[in-house]
């Protein structure tokens, strides 16, 4: 089964699910007179998505006429194992930092973020790195913080 | 009105009043490329620095130029790493990000900032000739028309609906209908959808599923692919400045409809900058014709030059009714009102005869930011696109932590850093199975406004009778709907003959 058929079969599952929530959902005494519902809309588009995600998993699959890519969609890069393992890295780099961005502070995971990646990315230049990290997340940092008010800690939590 | 023109020239001509309007386009469209820091955010911040200024005029005359600067800002991200900060420059990457890839970034930057001048210029000029006339005209639209309004600006759609992936392209639009109705609504009193995650109580961020859909799967693109983004490097970016007399010619009328279409729907309160955008990108994609048309979402120069200068004569057009009737008509107007109103100034129908001088500033500083912001950005343009030559090594980790820290500092919630995550991962899979992923963005921005509307006027009419009861939405409704089959209908003549 190709890969756009087996996403419509998880968007019929999700389809499913987010209809039955919405037919089971909760309605508040005074909303069982109103004419619209809190589950009205909820109810139109489950439908809606059962009905186009069956449309694509029965469409037959034909080659492609010609038309040539939709506007705003891309061409399929093919996968490599060595890019395929660096996009996988970058993924972990950011779950990293989401996870360690407060408790690490801005400064630091900021810094070391920027460098994990471009390592991951096959750049083996330390100096200019370690230059653009810190030049990147100090003026960020600055920025956000000191110019526009926003708090971001910046140092790790057992020095602030 | 010429001597009100004369008052607001006196009053924004001044060395003072110059240097703060510079300030402000500068101060804007700097912190404007960060995403998540859209107009509404910058403004909200400026605010304290322009009331401490005292003087209503000076203080309106530095707000204009961050409003203008920001606008222009948040356009750069989007053209230069697909990056749209805020709803009203989402359209502005559907060609702007491509015409980048294809090493014009320095060209995509210049049309945009031509197009948006050009539309905030004729805007202004509407808005000094028909404010008063225009604001009684806006309170004939009611939720019906607004709902109508909101299908039309779906039609957009179309654009992404290629061949073969109509269906794809529709279900796009219901899945971003229905995160659309995750968390509380304005309309209802319960969450909806939330799992029971307090994260989700207020629903998905609109600038984390932008930077999930646009930035962060381009970026791990131009990993796996490294061809793709080769031509935005190299000095290519900055070679393509300058713009043709031909492409000008291109553009002119495109400019001069959007001018008006976008003045008109800023002019309606809640309409805005986002749906003056998408609507003028679908009908500009519409009017164009063959090769033209097949342009569009590929690096179109029209299909750039619309949503850009829809967005500014809409941001324009917004002050009819904040100046004329003191109602906020979008959330950068709301934050302006509360500036005036620290400053001593209630907008409404007395502004004009009470303080014209601080009308009349208002206008005169918003065309002025307009022109310095022109001014000022044109010679920047090289600079700002030799951004693009960075080494990848280097540019693809700062498009990553500019994603990042985008949706973190709107929500200042680590968990958001992990829904983005979530969400760009499963976008690229989409992208990977070819199913356009703006569609998506539009359901999910357009999704809460319809609701809304559609159950205000079907509660208020006890049914949908208002969609054939009332002509406007009508006349709305069969627009809408000719602008989503219309393509479709071309495309089988075309495939029939």
């Amino acid at each position: 089964m190709a890969l756009d058929k087996r996403i419509a079969v998880v968007f019929l599952v999700i389809a499913l699910i987010y209809g039955y929530t919405a037919y089971t959902y909760p309605l508040l005494p005074f909303e069982l007179y109103m004419v619209f519902l809190p589950n009205t809309m909820p109810m139109a588009l489950s439908s809606l998505g059962i009905l186009f995600s069956l449309i694509i998993i029965l469409t037959p699959e034909k080659p492609a006429d010609g038309g040539g890519e939709a506007p705003g969609a891309s061409a399929i890069p093919r996968l490599h194992g060595a890019k395929a393992a660096q996009a996988l890295g970058l993924i972990a780099a950011m779950v990293v930092y989401a996870l360690a961005l407060r408790p690490v502070g801005f400064l630091a995971a900021t810094m070391l973020f920027l460098m994990g990646t471009g390592w991951i990315l096959g750049e083996r230049k330390p100096l200019i790195m370690i230059l653009s990290a810190v030049l990147g997340a100090g003026i960020i940092w600055y920025l956000v913080q000191e110019a526009l008010g926003i708090y971001l800690r910046p140092l790790p939590w057992f020095m602030s | 009105m010429l001597e009100g023109v004369m008052l607001g020239l006196e009053t924004a001509l001044t060395l003072q009043n110059l240097a703060l309007v510079v300030a402000g386009c500068l101060i804007g469209t700097i912190i404007g490329m960060l995403p998540g820091l859209g107009p509404m955010a910058i403004i909200a911040i400026m605010i304290p620095i322009a009331i401490s200024i005292g003087d209503p005029s000076s203080a309106l005359i530095l707000l204009a130029g961050v409003y203008y600067g920001a606008i222009f800002g948040g356009s750069t991200s989007s053209i230069l790493i697909n990056a749209p900060g805020v709803a009203g420059t989402v359209a502005t990457a559907f060609d702007g990000y491509p015409m980048a890839r294809q090493g014009k970034a320095g060209k995509a930057l210049t049309i945009a900032a031509i197009s948006s001048f050009s539309g905030g210029t004729i805007g202004v000029i509407l808005l000094m000739g028909f404010a008063p006339a225009l604001s009684s005209v806006a309170l004939l639209f009611h939720s019906a028309e607004y709902f109508a309004m909101m299908v039309v600006g779906l039609s957009a759609i179309a654009a992404f609906a290629g061949s073969g992936k109509v269906v794809k392209a529709l279900m796009m639009t219901v899945v971003g209908l229905m995160l659309a109705t995750v968390g509380e609504s304005a309309l209802f009193n319960a969450p909806r959808f939330t799992m029971g995650l307090q994260d989700l109580q207020s629903g998905f961020s609109f600038v984390t599923l932008a930077m999930a859909l646009f930035a962060l799967p381009e970026a791990l693109y131009l990993v796996l692919n490294p061809a793709r983004g080769a031509a935005m490097g190299a000095g290519a970016a900055i070679k393509n400045l300058r713009v043709t007399r031909d492409e000008l010619k291109k553009i002119a009328p495109v400019i001069c409809r959007q001018s008006i279409q976008g003045f008109l729907i800023g002019v309606m309160p809640g309409a805005g900058a986002t749906i003056a955008s998408f609507l003028g990108y679908a009908v500009e994609r519409n009017i164009a014709k063959g090769a033209d048309q097949e342009e569009f979402g590929k690096g179109s120069i029209k299909g750039l030059a619309a949503p850009e200068t829809a967005n500014n004569a809409a941001c324009t057009g917004s002050f009819v009714p904040l100046l004329t009737l003191g109602i906020p008509g979008s959330g950068t107007t709301a934050i302006l009102l509360g500036a005036l109103l620290s400053l001593n100034v209630n907008p409404g129908p007395r502004l004009m005869i009470d303080n014209p001088q601080v009308f009349w500033s208002v206008i005169i500083s918003m065309y002025i930011g307009n022109v310095v912001l022109l001014i000022l950005n044109l010679p920047l343009i090289p600079y700002i696109a030799k951004l693009l030559t960075i080494p990848r090594n280097y540019l693809i980790p700062f498009i990553l932590f500019f994603t990042m820290i985008g949706a973190y500092i709107g929500q200042n919630n680590a968990t958001e850093l992990l829904i983005l995550v979530g969400l760009g991962v499963c976008a690229t899979i989409l992208r990977f199975a070819d199913y356009p992923l703006p569609p998506l963005l539009i359901g999910f921005i357009l999704g809460g406004m319809m609701e809304d509307n559609f159950a205000r006027a079907v509660n208020l009419t006890d049914g949908v009778s208002f969609m054939y009861e009332r002509p406007m939405t009508l006349a709305l409704l069969v627009f809408g709907l000719l602008l989503i089959l219309l393509p479709a209908y071309r495309r089988r003549r075309a495939r029939a003959s």
